[in-house]
């Protein structure tokens, strides 16, 4: 399709257009990709920001996976945070529960983001959790503590050769963004 | 198999460890001859399987073209030939490297698929990369995790050319991390601000440390030493600054000190219900001072990336503003929130050292007690 | 197009309204060659404080700033500006148009790199400093812990990339729509070629640059997390992207180089360049490759395996057209009948050394090895070796070669001699011993270093000292023969040059092939 009678005006409305369309690329494209695979395939282990909705399954007795679990506060972030258990075994398809402490040290009401991450990272697609204190900010007064659960399933179909998967949380101060006020560093 | 190779082409360049003008990577043999790392010798021996494979077409290529540089001159005399195509040997030339390529790609993925096999550990270690420390954690499955932080132990005198620099300058550190020998150690990575990266030439660890996120590693570490790195990866002014030290030492070493490490931690956290004496104090606020402030705020409270402390309206004005500075960091800054790396006790050493030296001079003291009641608000 | 019959306007005016070629090829390559003094300056900064263990001279956070800018004035002012240069004073001549196809576009490509750079360089005044957080700028050390003067690199960035893809466009229209009659595209000077080729890789990556210097943008102003963790973003993510633009990037830089030497092997062998189809064939191939080969840059930052494998064999692959290359140059010296002035030893030069840095390549495209270069001198001496021993070595041989056709006059080929070993001495010492401490363990960017890392260090900063040195005399020589050199007096100032340029006067009018030549009749490579 020809853009423009003059064959050189009509390479470089061609051109031109490509650029744009690259540009576009970087946020239409490479942003939802690299998203989509990670969250479908685990790559960097990220597990899904949704609940895992279970629909019955055998669990497997003949397997022992240990899920370790680690909670890590951000740069800056001040409240006290750790999990219950440390680490937990696990059969694959089987539903388990635990929890996590927070406590906020300081005299100002706070809101907290947990960040769940996943290792080996291809483990992640088999990480379902059902309920999160991750799926949400979690709010606390001054001094304030919160008991916050953690439910998730380990898919049969892992791999056999995973014997162990590490959960970890960090733990981002959102309050700045919470008020509305735009984080400026 | 890849490992007897190794040990094979090492005989053509021995090496000992930290050696001056060391020319090649770590063999991951120590200079005594045992094997620090299986996986670190067998990278050692595919690094230098490419090599001498490259050195071997190097000689083919750089041969022909000095041959002819020599013999192909005008001044000789000779006539230039026209010829200027040949199908044959166009695709001789891109088949046969393919083929070579081939033959890399096969024990470079046996070696990567080694690298990756990072389950059936023995013990887990989270690694924390800090604007500009490591701090390490050794994960208990009972619930008593022990964590401490590494900063680097080289001191400003070394660093600006007022003393001589010791052999370990800019890879020695304060609380190396210590463990067992011949145990398989499972690191999970992550960082607290920027992006950082762990690395152990000797044992042959690297990876990025990503803050939000974690990395595994492992390494079996067969000799007992001590193996020293750094970070590698841009993460600020002080990047150069952060170096890994590991210590590898038998079993029942590495027992008795962990045994001695958390009585110690015991002993500090207890000692936070007690009063010291004010010397005590300024003591123990100059050790944490030099080891955690001294970098960005000077030897002599003289400020540098940080504020100066001498003089200061914070360090000599209200308590609760102080500490406020020295437990919660200052956002948007590179002041970080110590109250998380140090203990009670020396958040009140080093506040009460700061509130009296560098001609400061408030006399005030302060107590572990003071800190607990400031945190508790 | 042209109804001026009259030369140019006179003064500050005809530079800065120009929308000839010839000016504006010799506009950025002395721009371009300003900016190579610049980030040379900053690199004796870096080699100055590297002389010894021990800070001597600069703060730490200085010299960050300094590693930063030396990367970005070298690869966006100094190495790609120059190739620009050189594609708008030879490309309209060697397919025997009268200029490139926008000329005003072409202007305003050239006249907004001036203030970019002095936006960048002014940013060393404010406050917070330069960036300091390498030309790679990672996030989110370029993102939530920049200086304050990041928006400002942000904006020069995005200044560069419009030049760069205006520039582009305006090579493939020329390019494509202005050859004269009978010079089809297999006639074409591989000079030509290679040029072809990079414009389109420039026009498909630099808007990505250009989206993730935005991305940095929103999320360090108008508070969106693409790059970080707290808001379900991903600091990796930005690795990605920038590496897609970055990877293309050193073909960019480099493949324009490769057509310098391809035309000036040929010349000085006396024999035409051996494979010519193969040789287009290869520069495709590896502009196609380079888009899939982009995270060997990221081996350690937690891929899976598979990806790591992948981007591996991928890496590895490169090789082979790269390989192609180098047995097509080599095998058109054979046989030949060579002479070896300056502008050849130039070119042999970078035949050995960007062979070098070819093999250091393959050593680190090796995924599981690369554990132990990664983020260390190894591969500071890597791509030193094909930017420096590759790119600026074509580039000096390019001018060596074109000027005496630019300017009319011949340079002083002693002086160019002397140039050439001091720079290739200079070279080697300087960047040598960084394979070495490398492989030591010493990493990247950093101001101080353990004392097993002395020795080495301290004779690389000679080297550098040394090298820099040498480009004041490469400066004295193109001076010298511009203002006093020795009339050429034969059109095609070279014995066995061959291309439309050498049929024009030397120095050439200000408007050449108004009338399209007759191309000879000669079969297609």
């Amino acid at each position: 399709m020809r853009l423009s009678q003059d064959p050189a005006i009509d390479t470089v409305a061609k051109l031109g257009t490509v650029s744009v369309a690259m540009f576009a690329f970087v946020f239409v494209v490479m942003v939802p990709l690299y998203n989509v695979l990670c969250d479908a395939l685990g790559i960097n282990g990220k597990t899904s920001s949704e609940a895992y909705i279970s629909l019955f399954a055998e669990v497997d007795e003949t397997r022992s996976i240990k899920v370790q679990f680690i909670a890590t506060n951000n740069d800056g972030m001040p409240w006290a945070f750790s999990p219950q258990v440390t680490e937990m075994l696990v059969h694959p398809g089987a539903a388990n529960d635990t929890v996590f402490f927070a406590a906020n040290p300081t005299i100002n009401a706070m809101v907290a983001q947990a960040i769940p991450s996943v290792s080996p990272s291809r483990a992640a697609e088999y990480f379902h959790k059902t309920e999160c204190f991750c799926f949400e900010q979690q709010p606390l007064d001054g001094n304030g503590e919160a008991e916050m659960p953690l439910q998730f399933i380990v898919d049969q179909e892992l791999p056999a050769d995973i014997k162990t998967i590490t959960l970890s949380y960090t733990l981002f101060d959102v309050t700045s963004l919470m008020s509305g006020k735009v984080a400026s560093r | 198999m890849l490992n007897a190779r190794a040990l094979a082409a090492t005989a053509l360049l021995p090496l000992a460890a930290n050696a001056q003008n060391q020319i090649n990577m770590s063999t991951g043999i120590s200079e005594a001859g045992a094997v620090i790392t299986d996986l670190g010798a067998e990278i050692y021996g595919l690094h230098m399987l490419i090599f001498w494979i490259c050195v071997a077409i190097g000689i083919g290529v750089f041969g022909v073209m000095l041959y002819s540089i020599y013999a192909h001159r005008k001044s000789k005399g000779v006539e230039a030939s026209q010829f200027h195509e040949n199908t044959r040997v166009e695709i001789a030339w891109t088949v046969v490297p393919f083929i070579i390529l081939v033959g890399m790609a096969v024990p470079a993925t046996s070696t990567l698929l080694e690298v990756y096999d990072n389950d059936d550990a023995e013990m887990s270690i989270l690694v924390t990369g800090y604007q500009w420390k490591w701090k390490y954690e050794y994960l208990d499955a009972d619930g008593e995790n022990f964590a401490f932080f590494s900063n680097l132990a080289t001191s400003q005198e070394q660093i600006y050319n007022t003393d001589t620099k010791g052999e370990n300058y800019l890879l020695e550190v304060d609380e190396p991390l210590v463990i067992p020998v011949d145990t398989k150690v499972r690191f999970l990575i992550t960082a607290n601000d920027v992006i950082h990266s762990w690395w152990v030439p000797e044992i042959a660890v690297k990876r990025d440390a990503i803050p939000g996120f974690i990395n595994e590693a492992w390494t079996r570490v067969l000799a007992e030493g001590v193996y020293r790195g750094q970070c590698t990866e841009l993460c600020g002014a002080y990047h150069g600054f952060m170096p890994v030290e590991v210590h590898v030492v038998s079993h029942g070493e590495f027992d008795d000190w962990m045994a001695a490490k958390k009585g110690a931690a015991a002993a500090d956290a207890a000692l936070a219900a007690t009063e010291l004496s004010t010397d005590e104090l300024i003591a123990r606020g100059e050790d944490v001072y030099n080891a955690s402030c001294l970098a960005c705020h000077g030897a002599n409270g003289e400020g540098g990336l940080g504020n100066a402390i001498a003089g200061s309206a914070i360090a000599m004005g209200g308590l609760d503003s102080h500490l406020n500075v020295i437990v919660n960091g200052v956002a948007g800054t590179a002041m970080q929130a110590f109250g998380a790396q140090l203990s009670d006790v020396d958040v009140a050493a080093v506040t009460t050292y700061q509130r009296n030296a560098f001609g400061n001079n408030t006399g005030d003291v302060v107590q572990a007690s003071d800190v607990v009641s400031y945190k508790e608000g | 197009m042209g109804d001026h019959h009259h030369g140019p306007a006179k003064g500050l005016s005809r530079w800065l309204y120009t929308t000839n070629h010839k000016d504006i090829g010799t506009m950025y390559l002395w721009f371009s060659f300003a900016m190579f003094l610049l980030g040379g300056a900053f690199a004796m900064v870096i080699r100055a404080e590297l002389f010894q263990p021990g800070m001597q001279l600069v703060e730490p956070g200085f010299f960050n700033q300094m590693t930063t800018l030396h990367g970005l004035v070298m690869v966006f002012g100094a190495i790609m500006p120059s190739f620009v240069g050189l594609a708008n004073w030879l490309i309209p001549m060697m397919i025997g148009a009268p200029d490139m196809a926008l000329p005003r576009m072409n202007n305003w490509s050239f006249w907004i790199l001036p203030p970019a750079f002095l936006m960048l360089a002014s940013t060393l005044l404010m406050e917070g400093g330069a960036p300091a957080f390498g030309w790679t700028f990672y996030a989110p050390l370029s993102t939530t812990y920049a200086p304050p003067s990041v928006t400002f690199f942000i904006f020069a960035i995005h200044i560069l990339g419009v030049s760069s893809i205006m520039g582009s466009i305006n090579i493939i229209a020329t390019v494509m729509n202005m050859r004269a009659p009978g010079m089809t595209y297999m006639k074409m000077p591989l000079f030509v070629w290679t040029w072809l080729i990079t414009a389109f890789l420039l026009v498909a990556v630099m808007p990505v640059l250009a989206g993730a210097v935005t991305m940095m943008l929103m999320d360090i102003h108008f508070g969106t997390s693409f790059f970080s963790a707290a808001g379900g973003g991903d600091p990796v993510l930005f690795q990605h992207i920038f590496w897609f633009f970055g990877h293309p990037e050193v073909y960019i830089i480099i493949l324009p180089a490769f057509g310098v030497i391809s035309q000036i092997i040929p010349a000085f062998s006396r024999k035409p360049l051996f494979g010519y189809a193969s040789m287009v064939y290869a520069t495709a191939a590896i502009a196609f490759l380079s888009f899939i080969v982009w995270a060997h840059h990221m081996y350690t930052v937690g891929m899976p395996v598979a990806g790591e494998l992948f981007f591996m064999y991928a890496t590895m692959l490169i090789a082979v057209p790269t390989g192609v290359k180098v047995f097509n140059w080599v095998t058109t010296m054979w046989r030949g009948a060579m002479t070896f002035e300056t502008p050849m030893l130039f070119s042999i030069g970078f035949l050995v050394l960007f062979t070098i840095g070819g093999f250091t390549g393959l050593m680190l495209s090796i995924a599981p090895a690369d554990f132990q270069y990664h983020d260390t001198y190894f591969v500071v001496a890597h791509f030193h070796y094909v930017m420096v021993a590759g790119a600026v070595f074509s580039m000096t041989a390019a001018i060596y070669f074109w000027l005496p056709k630019w300017t009319g006059r011949m340079y002083n080929e002693t002086m160019g001699k002397v140039h050439f070993w001091v720079s290739f001495i200079g070279f080697n010492i300087t960047f040598f011993p960084q394979h070495f401490v490398g492989l030591a363990g010493m990493p990247r960017r950093i101001p101080d270093y353990a004392l097993q890392f002395a020795d080495f260090n301290m004779m690389s900063s000679i080297g550098a000292f040394i090298y820099g040195a040498s480009q004041l005399l490469f400066l004295y020589n193109v001076i010298a023969a511009i203002v006093a050199g020795e009339k050429v007096s034969d059109e095609k100032v070279w014995d066995g040059a061959e291309g439309l340029e050498w049929t024009l006067p030397s120095p050439p009018p200000y408007h050449t092939f108004e009338t399209p030549p007759k191309i000879e009749e000669q079969p297609a490579h």
